[in-house]
C-alpha cells in the first residue's frame, strides 16, 4: 500500500536502528524497480513501517512463521487470532512450542515467545474464533495474513473484509494475503478486497475431495479407506450414537480402527492401518516445516512490500496476484494473475447470478448432499429459495414442513433458468444461481 | 469371542510427534534423516543457513554442526530468530546451535568457531558430515576445497546465496544419484497394460462380461471398467483384422462404441462404471513403453558393466533392463486404481493384478541372482529393494550430478566462468522473457566482486558490494557481470540480435543495482523462504525420495517466481 506521510516529530527514535542495520538498507536505499511516486527512501519509510498495525489469522504451521517474519520484517504492532490448542503432532513444524507447551492456546505462547524473541515488537492474541469478531474490530488494521487450513474460514475473513469496503474511505479496503500448505505444494496469494479477484473467485483451484457414495460404504467397500468410513459414519452412529465422537480421543480412534479391520477382514480387503483411521477420520493433511516456512515466507514478503513499497508486491490490479509452489518434483512456481469474476457472489459487480447445472432428476436432497462438494460452491448447510419459495432451510422448525421437498426431484421444484438464491451460515454473503438442467 | 478384534498398537510417542511428515516420506525416510549429519557452513548475515537448519532440526535429522567464527553484533538480533540480546559478543555458531537445538531434543548440535581458512584444510575436517550447505560469501578457493571433497566422498554439497530479495542455490550430487521413491502422483502412475493384457487378465474380462447384453442392470453397472474395456477392444479386434485402436481418431472412434454401449433406460440416465471406461480410453490405451528416463538408465555405462563392487542399484536397474528385453515391457507394478464394482469382482481383479507382479518380481529376483553370482558379489540385494524397484520401474530417475560454478580468479585460467556442455541451452534461455539466468549471472559477479575486495584492501574480510558506495560499486558489479553474460555467448557461439542484447544488458544492469542496494544484507523473509527450499531439497537428497532440483534453483523475490536449470 502506498503509505503517504507527512514526516511527524522525528528525533524520538526510542529505539537504536543498529539492529535494523540490514532492513534499513531496503527502506533508506532506492532500487532499480522503485516507484518514486510511491517509495521515498527514509525516515518517514521507517515510521510508516511501525505505525503499520497487522492482524495474523492462525498460528499455527504458518502463523508461527508469519509471527517471526512479520517481527523480524520491523513491523511493531501485530496480533494474531487462533482457537485451537497445542497438540504434540504440531512439534514437528510449529517451531514456537516445546512439549510442555501441549495443551495450552496457540495465539497466547505464539504471541510470547515472538515478543521474547524480538525485542521491541508488540503481539496482542486472542484465543477464539475470527467470527468472534466484528467490522469495527477488523478495521483497525492496515493489513490482514492468514495462515490458515480451513476454506470456510477464509471465506468468511474474506466476504467479511470486501463487504467492509466503502468507495468514500480509502483505509476500509485491507489487503488481504493468504497461504495455504500441503507436503510439499502451497500458495501465496494477494487480495486487494473488491479490486482483484477474491477468495471466493478463486475457490474453483481448491476443489474439494469427492466423498465416497454412501452406497459403496454401505454394500460394496473395496478399498481400506472405505471400511473406515463405514465405522465413523456408519458403525459408530449404530453402536455409540450416545457417545459425541472425539478424534482426538485415542480410544474413539482405536474402536473405528477395529471396527474397520474387522469390515476389512470380512471383504479380503488389506491395508487398515490406525495410521490410516487417523488420517481419513481426521482428514490429516501432510505437513513440513519447510513448505510453511517457504509459504508464510512468501506472505510475509509480500506484506513487507505492501507496507513499505521498497519493491513493487503481488496484488497490483492487473497484475501476478496469485504463486504456485510446487516442490515434490524439482522446484516450480507458477507466478500468474488469477482474474476477478464478475459474477463472484462476494466481489462480482452486481447481483449476477451465476450458471448452475443441475440434474433434472435428482432429488433435492442430493443436490444438496452435491453443493458441499462442489468446487464452485462448497456450501455444507444451505438454506435455499427460488423467487417464489423455500426449497429448504436451516431453522430446524422450518424444516418439518419442508421436509417433504427432500424426496422431490429437482425438475419439479425448480425450472430451467429460474433462480435460486442460496445462504449458509457459514458465509455473510448470498449466493445467487441460474438453474441449467444437465442433458 | 470369536470377533475380537486383535489388539492394537497406539502410535509411539515419536510416530505421534512426527506424524504429519512420516505420511510423507515413512519410516525409512525418517531413518535416513536421523542417520544425517548436516554441516552448515555459515556467512554473511547467516539467515538462510539457519533458517534451513530450523527446518531440518523439527523433522529429525541427526546431528548438525554449525561452522561460523563470527560474533554476534546487534545487526544479527535484527535479522536472525535464533539469537538474543544476552548473547551480543559471543559466538554466533554458538547461541545459534543452542536455541536451535530446544527445537527438537532428539537433535544434536555441535559448533566450529574456528575460521573456515583454518579449519577446513585440516586433515579429515569435514570426514563426519553425510552433507554440506555453504552460504556465501565463501572464498571461491575453500568453496572449490568442498567441491573437491564433496566429489571425493560422494555426498551432496549445497551452496546458496540470499542477498535483499534475490536468493539462489546450487546443488552437487553425486555423479549417479538414482532415486527409486519418486512419489509420482497416483494419476500418472497408473499402468493398467489393457493393450498387453495377460492370459489371467483376459479369463477375468471374460468371465465378468459373459453374456453382458442379457444381464441384469445390477450386474451390468456394477462390471469394472477394466473389464469393460477389455471386453470391447477384444470386440473392436475382431472389426478391425486384430488391431487395436492406435491412432486418436481410432481411440475416439472406440470411446463412442464403448459410450453407446451403456445402458440409459434407467432413473439415473447412465452407467458409473461405463462412464470410468469412458475416461479411462485416452490415459489407458497407450502401450506400455518406459520413459526415456528409464531407458537411458538402461543404458547406462554403471548398468550395462554391473560389478562386483556395484552399487545393488545398478544391479538390480541391470536385471529389470533384462526383463525389459525379453518382455519388451516392464514388470507389472501392481496397482489397481478404485473402481465402480462389488466389493469381490474388485478384489479378484486386484489378486489378478498383484499375482502377475509377483511373478514378473520372481524373474526380476532371478535375474539379480544371476548377476550377483556372475560377478561374485558379496551381499545380495534385499528383495524388498528389488520389489520397490519394480513397483515404480517407470517412475525411477537418475539425476547426473556435477558441480557448480565457482568462479576462477588465478590469473592462469582466462574465462572467471566456464560453462561447457551447458553454454548453448543456458545461451538459448538467456534471451526467454522472465529468464532469471541474467540474475544467476549477477550472483556469479557479486562472488567475484566479493573474492577481489577486501575491506582493509589487505586481503582481510571480503567486502560485498553495495556495502559502502553503492553508487561505484553498482557498476563494477554490472561491469562483472556483462564480461560474462559477453563470455557466455562467445562461449555458446550464440547469435542473438542487438535488441535482444540490449534488453539482456538491462536485465542485468537491473539486477546488479538491486543486489547492490542490499549491501550484503539478508532480508528475513528471503532468507527463510530459501532456507525453506534449500531444507525441502535436502530432505528429498537425504531420504532419497521425491525428484531434487538439478541443479540451480534462482529466486526472484520481486516478482515471485523462480528458476531452476542446469548448470
Amino acid at each position: 500500500m502506498a503509505v503517504n506521510i507527512e514526516s511527524t516529530d522525528a528525533g524520538t527514535d526510542p529505539l537504536p536502528r543498529g539492529r535494523w542495520k540490514y532492513l534499513d538498507k531496503f527502506i533508506t536505499r532506492p532500487g532499480a524497480f522503485t516507484d518514486p511516486d510511491a517509495f521515498e527512501p527514509g525516515q518517514a519509510a521507517i515510521e510508516g513501517l511501525e505505525r503499520q498495525k497487522v492482524l495474523v489469522i492462525g498460528a499455527g504451521g504458518l502463523g508461527c512463521e508469519i509471527l517471526k517474519n512479520l517481527a523480524l520484517s520491523g513491523f511493531k504492532d501485530i496480533h494474531v487470532i487462533d482457537m485451537d490448542t497445542i497438540d504434540v503432532s504440531n512439534l514437528n513444524r510449529q517451531f514456537l512450542f516445546r512439549a510442555s507447551d501441549v495443551g495450552s492456546y496457540k495465539a497466547e505462547v505464539a504471541a510470547k515467545f515472538v515478543e521474547k524473541r524480538v525485542k521491541g515488537v508488540k503481539i496482542t492474541p486472542y484465543c477464539g474464533k475470527i467470527q468472534d469478531k466484528d467490522e469495527e474490530y477488523y478495521m483497525q488494521f492496515s493489513m490482514i495474513v492468514c495462515g490458515l487450513d480451513s476454506i470456510e474460514a477464509r471465506r468468511w475473513i474474506n466476504a467479511t473484509l470486501v463487504g467492509m469496503v466503502d468507495g468514500e474511505n480509502p483505509d476500509s479496503m485491507k489487503p488481504l494475503v493468504d497461504g495455504g500448505t500441503e507436503g510439499f505444494k502451497g500458495q501465496a496469494r494477494v487480495i486487494f478486497p473488491t479490486m482483484t479477484s477474491c477468495i471466493e473467485c478463486q475457490l474453483d483451484m481448491h476443489a474439494p475431495r469427492a466423498a465416497v457414495p454412501l452406497c459403496t460404504l454401505a454394500t460394496i467397500p473395496r478399498q481400506p479407506q472405505h471400511c473406515i468410513e463405514w465405522a465413523h459414519i456408519i458403525a459408530w452412529e449404530e453402536h455409540r450414537k450416545d457417545i459425541t465422537l472425539d478424534t482426538d480421543d485415542p480410544e474413539h480412534i482405536t474402536w473405528l480402527y477395529q471396527k474397520a479391520l474387522a469390515r476389512a477382514k470380512e471383504f479380503n480387503i488389506e491395508g487398515v492401518t490406525y495410521s490410516m483411521t487417523q488420517g481419513v477420520v481426521k482428514n490429516i493433511i501432510p505437513a513440513i516445516a519447510s513448505t510453511n516456512a517457504i509459504v508464510a515466507a512468501s506472505c510475509c514478503n509480500e506484506a513487507f512490500k505492501i507496507a513499505t513499497n521498497t519493491n513493487p508486491f503481488l496484488g497490483y490490479p492487473e497484475q501476478d496476484n496469485y504463486m504456485m509452489y510446487t516442490g515434490d518434483e524439482s522446484v516450480y512456481t507458477y507466478t500468474f494473475e488469477h482474474q476477478k469474476k464478475d459474477d463472484c457472489p462476494v466481489c462480482g459487480s452486481g447481483n449476477i447470478a451465476r450458471p448452475l447445472q443441475v440434474n433434472p432428476n435428482i432429488t433435492l436432497q442430493d443436490f444438496i448432499d452435491g453443493l458441499a462438494e462442489r468446487p464452485e460452491a462448497q456450501l455444507k448447510y444451505p438454506a435455499i429459495r427460488t423467487g417464489e419459495k423455500s426449497l429448504w432451510m436451516q431453522l430446524a422448525s422450518l424444516q418439518e414442513q419442508l421436509r417433504p421437498n427432500l424426496d422431490k426431484r429437482m425438475v419439479d421444484l425448480v425450472e430451467e433458468g429460474e433462480e435460486l438464491t442460496i445462504t449458509d451460515k457459514s458465509f455473510p454473503t448470498q449466493f445467487k444461481y441460474k438453474v441449467v438442467f444437465s442433458k | 469371542m470369536a470377533d475380537l478384534p486383535p489388539p492394537v498398537q497406539g502410535p509411539t510417542a515419536k510416530e505421534k510427534k512426527y506424524d504429519r511428515q512420516l505420511r510423507l516420506w515413512g519410516a525409512t525416510g525418517q531413518i535416513a534423516l536421523e542417520n544425517s549429519h548436516i554441516l552448515l557452513i555459515n556467512s554473511g548475515p547467516g539467515v538462510v543457513g539457519v533458517e534451513t537448519l530450523k527446518n531440518l532440526v523439527l523433522p529429525g535429522i541427526g546431528n548438525f554442526t554449525i561452522q561460523d567464527s563470527s560474533i554476534v553484533s546487534e545487526a544479527d538480533l535484527g535479522v536472525n530468530f535464533f539469537l538474543e540480546e544476552e548473547h551480543l559478543g559471543g559466538y554466533r555458531a554458538e547461541h545459534t546451535c543452542n536455541l536451535l537445538k530446544e527445537l527438537n531434543p532428539d537433535v544434536d548440535g555441535h559448533v566450529i568457531t574456528e575460521p573456515l581458512e583454518s579449519w577446513l584444510p585440516q586433515e579429515g575436517a569435514l570426514k563426519p558430515y553425510t552433507l554440506i550447505i555453504a552460504t556465501a560469501p565463501v572464498q571461491p578457493e575453500l568453496l572449490a576445497k568442498l567441491a573437491d571433497h564433496a566429489s571425493a566422498a560422494l555426498i551432496p554439497l549445497f551452496y546458496a546465496h540470499s542477498v535483499g530479495f534475490y536468493s539462489h542455490f546450487s546443488i552437487h550430487l553425486p555423479p549417479a544419484y538414482p532415486i527409486v521413491d519418486t512419489h509420482p502422483s497416483p494419476e500418472t502412475t497408473q499402468d493398467l497394460r489393457l493393450l498387453r493384457p495377460w492370459p489371467e487378465l483376459l479369463q477375468y474380462a471374460e468371465a465378468k462380461t459373459a453374456n453382458i447384453d442379457s444381464m441384469s442392470a445390477e450386474d451390468h453397472g456394477h462390471i469394472p471398467y477394466v473389464a469393460l474395456l477389455l471386453h470391447y477392444l477384444e470386440e473392436w479386434k475382431k472389426d478391425h483384422n486384430g488391431k487395436i485402436p492406435e491412432t486418436y481418431k481410432e481411440k475416439t472412434e472406440f470411446r463412442s462404441v464403448v459410450t453407446q454401449a451403456a445402458r440409459t433406460n434407467n432413473p439415473e440416465g447412465g452407467e458409473e462404471n461405463f462412464d470410468e471406461a469412458v475416461a479411462a480410453v485416452l490415459k489407458s490405451l497407450n502401450p506400455p513403453q518406459p520413459s526415456s528416463d528409464v531407458k537411458e538408465i538402461f543404458k547406462a555405462t554403471e548398468c550395462v558393466l554391473v560389478g562386483e563392487k556395484s552399487p545393488s542399484f545398478w544391479v538390480i536397474a541391470n536385471a529389470i533392463g533384462m526383463f525389459h528385453q525379453k518382455h519388451g515391457v516392464l514388470p507389472v507394478p501392481g496397482a489397481v486404481p478404485d473402481m465402480k464394482a462389488r466389493s469381490v469382482d474388485y478384489i479378484e481383479l486386484q489378486n489378478t493384478y498383484k499375482s502377475k507382479a509377483r511373478r514378473d518380481l520372481a524373474e526380476v529376483v532371478e535375474n539379480v541372482r544371476f548377476l550377483e553370482r556372475n560377478n561374485k558379489r558379496q551381499h545380495p540385494a534385499d528383495e524388498k529393494d528389488i520389489e520397490a524397484f519394480c513397483k515404480n520401474a517407470a517412475h525411477i530417475k537418475l539425476v547426473r550430478g556435477r558441480p557448480f560454478h565457482i568462479v576462477q580468479l588465478d590469473a592462469s585460467s582466462k574465462k572467471v566462468v566456464t560453462w561447457g556442455d551447458r553454454a548453448k541451452s543456458i545461451a538459448q534461455t538467456l534471451t526467454l522473457p522472465d529468464s532469471l539466468i541474467p540474475l544467476y549471472i549477477a550472483f556469479l559477479a557479486w562472488d567475484e566482486f566479493t573474492a577481489t575486495h577486501a575491506k582493509d584492501g589487505l586481503g582481510g574480510a571480503p567486502q560485498v558490494p553495495g556495502e559502502q558506495d553503492p553508487e561505484s560499486d553498482a557498476e563494477k558489479l554490472t561491469g562483472i557481470a556483462f564480461k560474462m553474460a559477453d563470455d557466455l555467448i562467445k562461449e555458446a557461439n550464440a547469435a542473438i540480435d542487438e535488441d535482444e542484447y540490449a534488453t539482456i544488458k538491462g536485465q542485468i544492469r537491473q539486477f546488479a543495482q538491486e543486489l547492490v542496494r542490499a549491501g550484503g544484507a539478508e532480508l528475513h523473509n528471503i532468507g527463510a523462504l530459501t532456507g525453506g527450499m534449500v531444507s525441502q531439497e535436502v530432505i528429498k537428497v537425504i531420504t532419497e525420495q521425491y525428484v531434487p532440483v538439478d541443479n540451480t534453483c534462482i529466486f526472484d523475490g520481486i516478482k515471485s517466481k523462480s528458476m531452476v536449470i542446469k548448470v
